[in-house]
């Protein structure tokens, strides 16, 4: 049988504003990566690679978030030419730790930081990739979980749902057989109301969860809230926790500004 | 005047820290009039909504900056704040520290040497294309950045953003037999890595020298990685030597405190990274300026692998101040790592606690400690009650900036006077001068879109 060759799927990743850490997950896949890149084609990946391809792309994940005005032009060119667009991490999922500017005033900011600050463009606020444009999938996590972006990368190259479970920390402790650190130690933990997906790294090290991976599919934060309290967080405490790397959630937000009205 | 007249290249896309910036080239002539590194990376304000925040937060939150050397900005943040505390955390914890340090040296400069720097060497636009013919170093790169991984997703939980580290320790420190295992992957990196300097060590170098002052931590003992005074090699004209002069400068040091009064962040119009001098002087940190300082206290593998890698013996007060070879450097530097860790986890006994307390107290606090590439301070100011008034973060890369513009002018103005480069040409070295440098904007310097200005000669 002489079959044509198949086409390879087309992938490319891109940055906006980030740390890089969700792409370097993947070339933190050390024993998949040479694997992948013989079944797909890395079209653009400019941490990566200096070549880059023109699309359409299969494939585009994006990191990072959207804070300047080009980045907002660029996003719907992004999406005009990719065929499924999966958003890779809290940033770009959830505006990241940059979105700590949305509730100060970034001029303010920008002259904390800049002597000059109408040198620097940029927008009053970081805002997630959906925001913009249409998004396909949204992985969670500062940073994703490189099993879960495998499962992503693969599941969209197959045509089907990738197999991401939307539950909280607190299931991946009991199948992971931690013992709950709140409960055995009183120790303040986010776990029940984060989404699952790092494997509950924090409490197994002894940490309650600091929510790094964004609310689960189900908060009920006014009786998960007491339970912070009761194991000595403050509500400036309880702000803080909720504003920090996926602080442009709207589970997040909402919950932080009700602490702030009590 | 040339027939050449003047030129002005563009190539889009290099930050403070990592992320985008762009190179912006203006040649009059035969002269390099501008070589500009304007990183557009779109600032994320850290120092700014630092404030406010519990001093406990800062570990955390400032390894969101770089998500490939997260163990330097915890490291240092932690540092500066036990700093302003009072407190210093020794013996067993400090070896730990170290240790999951030395995974992020292995870890970010393989990624750097296999995967970002090599293909440069063998003409290739990736990795990927570069493993086609090298099939084999490119395995044993992904084996030993597997390593370095290894040691902190044990210590931290994860390879990118750990996150057992904290003030004045760790949340938890492993067994001595949840170390072990460690061992023999270790010592099978080590093998790796000496292979890699090896390999690294044959590529060709072109001819090229530096001037800029050396900038490192440095400690009496030992290859400063995790702490040690920032020493200062001066650069060889002040001496009255050319900017290749291979010869060890006597160097001059200042107190961590006293880094703000040396390096000296400015604004530049055309970065959203802010430009540090040192003495109001340019300089480089980083592995050049970590081995012309500290050389001869790389472990004894180390030290005879640089040699037959044709580094020159530092213990003779020899230098290397060619930039492409910093790629040599950095492998000899992954295999004192590893070699480091493994000493390490050999003289491993648990402390009786994971962290020692660190209650706040008002005041500032300085913390430096050397990410894979370069110098990395940071300093805060705490009120009495542990909330942060005031932080500042000295990335290498804002320090480096200066040198890497200076690289640029040098280089393609070399090749100016000896042949008429094309802009594809002058893209390609530029790039790979960049390079050289690892700046946390390595990954961008893989940047692409060219736009070339060709103004007549009369502007
Ligand atoms: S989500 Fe976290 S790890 Fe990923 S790019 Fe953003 S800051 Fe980095
Ligand atoms: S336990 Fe929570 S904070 Fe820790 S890694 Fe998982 S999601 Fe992030």
């Amino acid at each position: 049988m002489t079959a044509e060759p198949r086409r390879r799927p087309r992938l490319a990743v891109w940055k906006f504003a980030s740390c890089d850490g969700c792409q370097l997950t993947l070339l933190d896949c050390e024993d998949e990566l040479l694997g992948l890149a013989e079944q797909v084609e890395i079209a653009h990946f400019l941490e990566a690679s200096s070549a880059s391809a023109p699309g359409p792309y299969d494939l585009s994940l994006v990191e990072g978030s959207v804070t300047t005005a080009q980045d907002v032009d660029r996003i719907h060119h992004i999406r005009a030419v990719s065929r499924r667009l999966v958003t890779i991490g809290a940033c770009a999922t959830a505006g990241g730790v940059q979105a700590l500017r949305n509730y100060a005033d970034v001029a303010e900011f920008q002259a904390a930081v800049y002597a000059r600050p109408d040198y620097v463009a940029t927008l009053a606020t970081s805002t997630p990739i959906s925001a913009h444009v249409p998004v396909d999938f949204e992985l969670r996590g500062c940073p994703v979980d490189r099993r879960q972006l495998l499962e992503v990368i693969t599941a969209h190259l197959a045509g089907r749902r990738p197999a991401v479970p939307a539950h909280s920390v607190c299931f991946e402790c009991k199948q992971r057989g931690t013992v709950c650190v709140t409960v055995a130690h009183g120790t303040p933990c986010l776990g029940p109301v984060t989404h699952a997906g790092c494997g509950a790294i924090c409490p197994t090290f002894g940490r309650g969860c600091y929510g790094c991976f964004g609310p689960s599919d189900s908060t009920n934060f006014p009786a998960f809230v007491p339970l912070l309290r009761r194991d000595g967080m403050d509500t400036l405490d309880v702000v803080r926790v909720l504003r920090t790397f996926n602080t442009a959630a709207p589970e997040f937000d909402a919950a932080s500004r009700k602490e702030l009205e009590r | 005047m040339t027939h050449r007249g003047s030129r002005v290249l563009h190539v889009g896309s290099l930050s403070r820290v990592e992320g985008e910036g762009s190179l912006h080239l203006r040649i009059r002539g035969e002269e390099v009039a501008e070589a500009r590194l304007a990183i557009y990376e779109p600032p994320r304000f850290f120092e700014a909504f630092l404030r406010g925040r519990s001093y406990t937060e800062p570990p955390d939150i400032t390894s969101r900056i770089c998500g490939i050397c997260p163990v330097a900005y915890q490291l240092s943040a932690c540092r500066a704040i036990e700093d302003a505390c009072g407190v210093t955390v020794d013996g067993q914890l400090a070896a730990l520290r170290r240790l999951i340090y030395c995974g992020e040296w292995i870890e970010s400069h393989t990624l750097h040497v296999h995967l970002l720097h090599a293909p440069d060497f063998h003409g290739c636009a990736n990795v990927v294309e570069l493993a086609r013919s090298r099939r084999a170093d490119v395995e044993r790169g992904l084996r030993l950045k597997q390593a370095g991984n290894a040691i902190i997703e044990l210590l931290g939980g994860r390879a990118v953003h750990p996150v057992n580290v904290r003030l004045g320790g760790f949340h938890r420190v492993p067994s001595r037999s949840e170390l072990r295992p460690l061992e023999e992957q270790l010592r099978r990196a080590r093998e790796d890595a000496a292979l890699t300097v090896r390999w690294v060590a044959g590529f060709e170098f072109p001819e090229a020298g530096c001037d800029h002052d050396l900038l490192a931590l440095a400690e009496p003992d030992r290859y400063a990685i995790e702490s040690g005074t920032p020493t200062v090699m001066p650069a060889p004209h002040t001496a009255g030597l050319p900017a290749t002069s291979r010869r060890a400068l006597p160097t001059r040091t200042f107190g961590v405190r006293e880094f703000g009064d040396h390096v000296v962040e400015r604004q530049v119009p055309h970065s959203t990274a802010l430009h540090a001098r040192l003495d109001g002087r340019r300089h480089l940190t980083g592995p050049l300026a970590r081995y012309a300082i500290s050389g001869r206290l790389l472990s004894p593998i180390a030290l005879q692998a640089a040699q037959d890698a044709g580094l020159g013996d530092p213990r003779q007060g020899v230098v290397c101040r060619n930039p492409y070879r910093s790629i040599v450097v950095r492998a000899v530097e992954v295999l004192h790592a590893v070699d480091e860790a493994l000493r390490l986890i050999d003289a491993y006994e648990p402390p009786p606690r994971p962290y020692v307390d660190v209650p706040p107290r008002a005041g500032t606090g300085h913390g430096a400690t050397e990410a894979p590439r370069g110098l990395l301070h940071h300093s805060y100011t705490l009120d009495a009650e542990g909330t942060v008034t005031d932080a500042v973060l000295v990335p290498p890369t804002a320090q480096n900036q200066d040198a890497i513009e200076e690289d640029l002018r040098r280089t393609v103005q070399e090749h100016l006077r000896s042949g008429d480069p094309t802009d594809a040409e002058l893209t390609a070295l530029c790039e790979r001068a960049v390079r050289n440098h690892d700046p946390c904007i390595s990954c961008s310097t893989h940047f692409l879109d060219l736009t070339v200005d060709r103004a007549g000669g009369g502007h």
